[in-house]
């Protein structure tokens, strides 16, 4: 990049920071090298108001999963709506790497509308796709990520998760005797929430199957830790487990037929699995009077990783199903904490939450990598945890505080960019993202 | 100086000399006011001053009757052991329920927010099982006893200082 492009560079990422703060975007180390692209909004051919912004929409996408830079609107130079309108030249000026046009139209009387959107490489001028989609006009924001998938997947050549959706467990506080407990579902992004579940006692420990249609819980509306499965399209939910004391920590096997769970029904925290299909006690995997807690499977479904404290401090561990209880393998080793461990798709790299040394306070979410030890801090907030990863691996949302309050962030599995989702009133946490849905 | 006010002095005195022990109170708090947690559960102020309903009470009587009050224990950082300070009014405890074998209680863990919750529900049920398996040593019988956790879901007290964890490292004796 020459001397010119990179201060014009420069002037476009501060004029798109203003745009940022609205949205709870931070950068927080900046692209290196962002691709960049305009998303021109798209023209609206029809009568009335549409309630969303989808170009904005889809940039919005773009941004959060940290490699690309929207332009600015205020910095466009022309606003095409079809591939007849752009000229190529308006775009390489700005130097963007790519470009997307599109227009909406309805048809009088009809919900339904039509949605036609292009998408360009600008330095080579050619039309990479480029599609019209239909739908309800209450389905603008699933259109948006629909396009949103596309461009990521001809960019980056791995599926977008912008059509994904996200549950997590939102705490409201009434009074002192009084606390509203929900299970709620949206869009990644936070947006459209619905309530699954509302009870007065705690909620913990949500987890999609791997097919997207249920979700397991911990619910306390017995007085007592239990773990729940709920049918999500119909609400019709089923007590899993009774055992005493402790049942917790449900986690769908990625073939979907197993559920791994926590129990301490025979004197400590162990880890369990079920066999969901031929609904079976479920079978014991951990042996050891520590605290064994937070399974989670390994991509192949083959082994579970978990957390001990068997050496005096929570540490993740790895153990082989099948194997007999010394086929334990460990996985941390240098943090004082090291909890809630689950492998990206890759198998390799393992998000986790992390607390440095005994004096540090600070709980951050983190990567290792388990063949080279190398490890990345995401976070550097300070009450951080509970990480779940987009299905394709690009973002990772989490829970942590600000102002007191309980929120979700999501960062870019680079840890580049962060944001903010918008939440409902009260403490919003546990989140756990969705599949991908079919 | 009559006899019956030398017998009151008595009283004031052996008082004073248990809440300087830390007796009366559940956790050390005694010594650091200015950190004390809200007293929700125990009563043990309006203890610590002569019951007046009852003026003839022995020492021991009395110092029953605040350990019995006593229904919450506060845990250090880090830490699944009881305090050191509240083994004698622990020990009282498993006395009353050793002496009553129809009395029924539930120990309720808790930590603080800090970490995972996972690991939170476990280190409430490993701080409950503590103090249960101390009042079985020490008389009371297991079928008297039931323990559940609640990790860092139900706090005594939100926030994120040092006074409010310290509030919720609790385990607390329910009467059932």
């Amino acid at each position: 990049m020459n001397m010119k492009a990179r201060v014009l560079a420069l002037i476009f990422l501060l004029f798109s920071s203003n745009a940022l703060a609205e949205l709870n975007i931070q950068i927080t180390q900046g692209v290196d090298n962002p691709i960049q692209i305009a998303v021109v909004p798209f023209a609206w051919e029809g009568t009335g108001v549409l309630s969303e912004d989808i170009a904005q929409v889809v940039a919005n996408d773009l941004q959060q999963v940290g490699e690309f830079l929207p332009l600015s609107r205020a910095n466009m130079l022309s606003v095409p709506k079809q591939e007849s309108e752009v000229y190529f030249r308006d775009w390489r000026i700005l130097n963007q790497d790519y470009l997307l046009v599109g227009k909406i139209n309805r048809s009088p009387g009809s919900q339904l509308v039509q949605v036609q959107y292009e998408f360009f490489d600008v330095r080579r001028e050619l039309k990479l796709s480029g599609e019209i989609l239909t739908g309800s006009v209450t389905q603008l924001r699933d259109i948006a990520h629909e396009i949103s998938n596309v461009v990521y997947e001809q960019v980056a050549g791995i599926p977008g998760a912008f059509t994904t959706e996200i549950i997590y467990v939102v705490a409201e506080f009434i009074s002192p005797e009084l606390t509203n407990f929900r299970l709620e579902k949206s869009d990644y992004d936070g947006y459209r929430a619905q309530v699954l579940l509302e009870t007065r006692e705690p909620i913990m420990s949500p987890s999609w199957s791997p097919d997207g249609t249920q979700v397991a819980y911990v619910s306390f509306e017995t007085d007592l830790p239990r773990i729940y499965i709920q049918t999500i399209a119909t609400g019709q939910r089923r007590q899993i487990t009774n055992f005493p004391n402790i049942n917790s920590s449900p986690v769908w096997s990625p073939d979907g037929t197993k559920l791994a769970m926590v129990l301490s029904k025979d004197g400590s925290p162990d880890i369990y699995v079920k066999d969901l299909i031929t609904n079976e006690p479920p079978v014991r995997i951990t042996n050891h009077p520590a605290i064994e807690t937070e399974p989670s499977w390994s991509p192949d479904g083959r082994s579970i990783v978990f957390m001990s404290d068997r050496t005096g401090q929570p540490q993740i561990y790895q153990i082989e199903l099948g194997a007999n209880s010394y086929g334990v393998e460990r996985l941390t080793y240098d943090c004082f904490y090291c909890a809630k461990g689950k492998f990206l798709p890759d198998g390799v790299n393992l998000v986790h939450v992390r607390r440095e040394t005994r004096q540090s306070r600070t709980y951050s979410i983190a990567i290792l990598n388990i063949e080279t030890l190398r490890v990345l801090t995401l976070t550097n907030t300070s009450l951080d945890e509970s990480p779940s990863l987009a299905p394709n691996g690009s973002m990772i949302i989490y829970a942590t505080k600000y102002n007191g309050r309980g929120v979700l962030d999501a960062v870019s599995i680079d840890g580049r960019v962060k944001f903010r989702l918008p939440s409902s009133q009260g403490d919003v946490r546990e989140p756990s993202w969705s599949p991908f849905f079919n | 100086m009559g006899k019956q006010t030398t017998h009151y002095l008595k009283i004031g005195l052996i008082l004073i000399s248990l809440l300087a022990l830390g007796a009366c109170r559940s956790s050390g708090e005694m010594e650091e006011p200015s950190e004390e947690p809200a007293p929700s559960q125990s009563a043990t102020n309006s203890g610590a001053s002569s019951s007046p309903a009852t003026p003839r009470q022995t020492p021991e009587q009395i110092a029953i009757a605040n350990a019995l009050r006593t229904t919450v224990f506060y845990f250090d950082f880090d830490v699944s052991e009881f305090r050191p300070a509240d083994r004698d009014t622990l020990t009282y405890h498993a006395r009353d329920l050793a002496s009553n074998p129809n009395k029924r209680i539930r120990l309720e863990g808790h930590a603080d927010e800090r970490g995972t919750r996972e690991y939170n529900l476990a280190l409430g049920e490993r701080r409950a099982n503590g103090v249960m398996n101390f009042l079985i040593v020490n008389g009371a019988s297991r079928s008297q006893i039931e323990t559940v956790s609640y990790g860092e879901e139900r706090p005594e007290r939100t926030g994120s200082s040092d006074s409010a964890y310290q509030a919720n490292r609790r385990v607390e004796v329910v009467s059932r």
